[in-house]
């Protein structure tokens, strides 16, 4: 029932961008985003999804798990579309009784459609070929500069980790319980709003009772082996850069030239 | 009138790396009134099958008829259905959310559509099938004991009144005491009323002494199905897949190895104790 969650959610296979390190993926999401934003024509657009597809590609992740992700910006997705396609002025080209489509609407909604897009499936990959952990990982190493300014990155860190590692354990549980309750005859699915909203109290009142017993009991378990923050903790598997890492960086230079050169980016 | 499942096979996430062929080829008829055993190790099949029996999990192929109609038609009334087959999961009082326990329990047969009051009276029927002390029914299920946490939950699903009900893991993290309080009320039970009982567990111990029929179930598919005597005579080969026969199994092989004339196929220690003081008179 609730295993159509892609954000997140780690495939596991065996792969080039599955071995790379999370830092090369972060930076390189990170990166890919703000082209993302920068293009000023459509030319951009072709060379992101170009690159996009051969790191899908290389990722040996099927094609359907990235869409799957998606499905919930869907709806999002369309609200966009549709205002900026109505309510972007400028030279009409149709009108529908009071609304007014403009041929700088329809490029406008071309273009938040295709980013948008590009967006999501591309953080996909990075989540699809990361585990949450390796992703914290990367993500604590990346921010330990900030700690001059007395950010606890350690400490976000390990609420990230923690909250992501937990994803799956409610979503099962949500599952179990709900089956339980329609073991009882409960009934999710029908009804209004109102009476499908009433319905989901004994789904959530039992899941809310186990999500503070679970987080109890991995306090308890943190504190028995001595866990009291980042200071003076050493990694059993520190991040290392490796050759392939920088050949992977390299590739992000080569896209980054080419994003300025053909999706003029600067000039 | 009874369950008969015909080839049921099951594929969890199919058309994903992580396919698991949890259920491979299931045929079982389940009679009414028989109280059956499931065993099986942790990950064997044994609860995802329970799943099925109540339309909870859909099979990837196969059919199971209850009462000779196949659940699986279009126009059958799922809702229905699981009135009928009670499926109590495994850690039930994690489903407990009411304000107090009687309210709890009358969640079940109101959602059948029944009056309050009806629901009421099932309800309080249930709580005392239970053996829930009267003092306790108006307290929140959250302050409750494990065990009497774990009664509540049963009498949850009793309320409303299935034919048969299918009991998963029912002493999970329960002392001996609080487990043979509960498997004793469960035998009373189905002594009283007749009901068809499903016990899935992964201990001998907790069937041999009350089921007429045990089914092995081993990696997806069924290995024994047989009397408890009969299933506990292989006891090498439940050694083999991670199983144990009880105890008194294993006591009397070995007093038989040694030369007492006892028969060693007895398997609750009332059989086995009758038996050694047989063999010792002769």
């Amino acid at each position: 029932m609730l295993r159509d969650i892609t954000l997140g959610q780690y495939y596991p296979t065996e792969s080039v961008i599955h071995g790379l390190d999370p830092r090369v993926k972060l930076g390189t999401t990170v990166l890919y985003i703000i082209s993302l934003f920068c293009f000023r024509n459509f030319l951009g657009y072709l060379l992101a999804a170009l690159g996009l597809a051969l790191v899908i590609r290389f990722s040996r992740v099927p094609f359907r798990f990235m869409v799957k992700g998606m499905k919930s910006i869907l709806f999002l997705l369309l609200i966009t579309v549709v205002f900026n396609i109505f309510l972007t002025p400028g030279t009409p080209v149709l009108r529908l009784w009071k609304l007014t489509v403009t041929r700088e609407g329809i490029v406008l909604a071309a273009t938040m459609a295709v980013r948008l897009s590009l967006l999501v499936i591309g953080s996909s990959v990075m989540t699809l070929t990361t585990t949450p952990n390796n992703l914290t990982d990367g993500m604590e190493r990346m921010l330990r500069p900030l700690k001059i300014f007395k950010v606890p990155v350690h400490e976000v860190a390990m609420m990230m980790s923690i909250a992501l590692r937990f994803i799956p354990i409610l979503l099962e549980e949500t599952d179990k319980i709900m089956k339980a309750q329609i073991a009882r005859g409960a009934d999710f699915e029908s009804g209004n709003l109102f009476r499908r909203a009433k319905a989901m109290v004994p789904l959530l009142v039992p899941l809310f009772v186990s999500a503070f017993r679970r987080a109890n009991d991995l306090a308890m378990a943190m504190e028995a082996r001595c866990y009291r923050g980042g200071e003076g903790r050493t990694k059993m598997k520190p991040l290392i850069y490796q050759k392939k890492d920088y050949l992977a960086y390299l590739a992000v230079l080569c896209y980054l030239a080419a994003s300025i050169a053909v999706g003029r980016i600067l000039f | 009138m009874s369950i008969i499942l015909d080839h049921i096979n099951y594929i969890y996430g199919a058309d994903t790396p992580m396919a698991v062929h949890a259920l491979k080829d299931i045929c079982l008829k389940i009679p009414d009134g028989q109280f059956v055993g499931i065993i099986g190790h942790t990950g064997s099949g044994k609860s995802t099958l329970m799943q099925h029996l109540n339309g909870l999990e859909r099979a990837t192929s196969g059919h199971i008829y209850y009462n000779g109609e196949d659940i699986y038609d279009d126009d059958y009334d799922m809702k229905k259905l699981r009135s009928r087959v009670g499926l109590v999961f495994q850690y039930p009082e994690h489903q407990l959310f009411e304000i107090d326990v009687f309210t709890d329990v009358c969640f079940g047969p109101k959602n059948l559509g029944l009056s309050r009051k009806e629901a009421e009276l099932r309800a309080y029927d249930a709580l005392r099938k239970v053996g829930l002390p009267d003092e306790l029914f108006y307290q929140s299920p959250f302050e409750l004991s494990g065990g009497q946490k774990r009664r509540v939950a049963i009498a949850g699903v009793l309320a409303m009144k299935p034919d048969v009900l299918i009991l998963d893991e029912p002493t999970a993290g329960l002392d001996p005491k609080g487990r043979d309080e509960i498997l004793q009320q469960v035998k009373k039970l189905q002594q009283e009323t007749g009901m068809t009982i499903l016990l899935v567990s992964h201990s001998m111990e907790d069937v041999a002494e009350y089921v007429e029929r045990i089914i092995v179930m081993n990696q997806g598919s069924v290995l024994y199905d047989d009397t408890p005597r009969n299933v506990f005579a292989r006891y090498k080969e439940l050694e083999e897949i991670g199983l144990a026969a009880p105890q008194v199994t294993y006591i009397l092989h070995e007093l038989k190895k040694n030369g007492l004339d006892v028969d060693a196929a007895a398997t609750t220690i009332g059989e086995a104790a009758e038996g050694i003081m047989q063999a010792l008179r002769k």
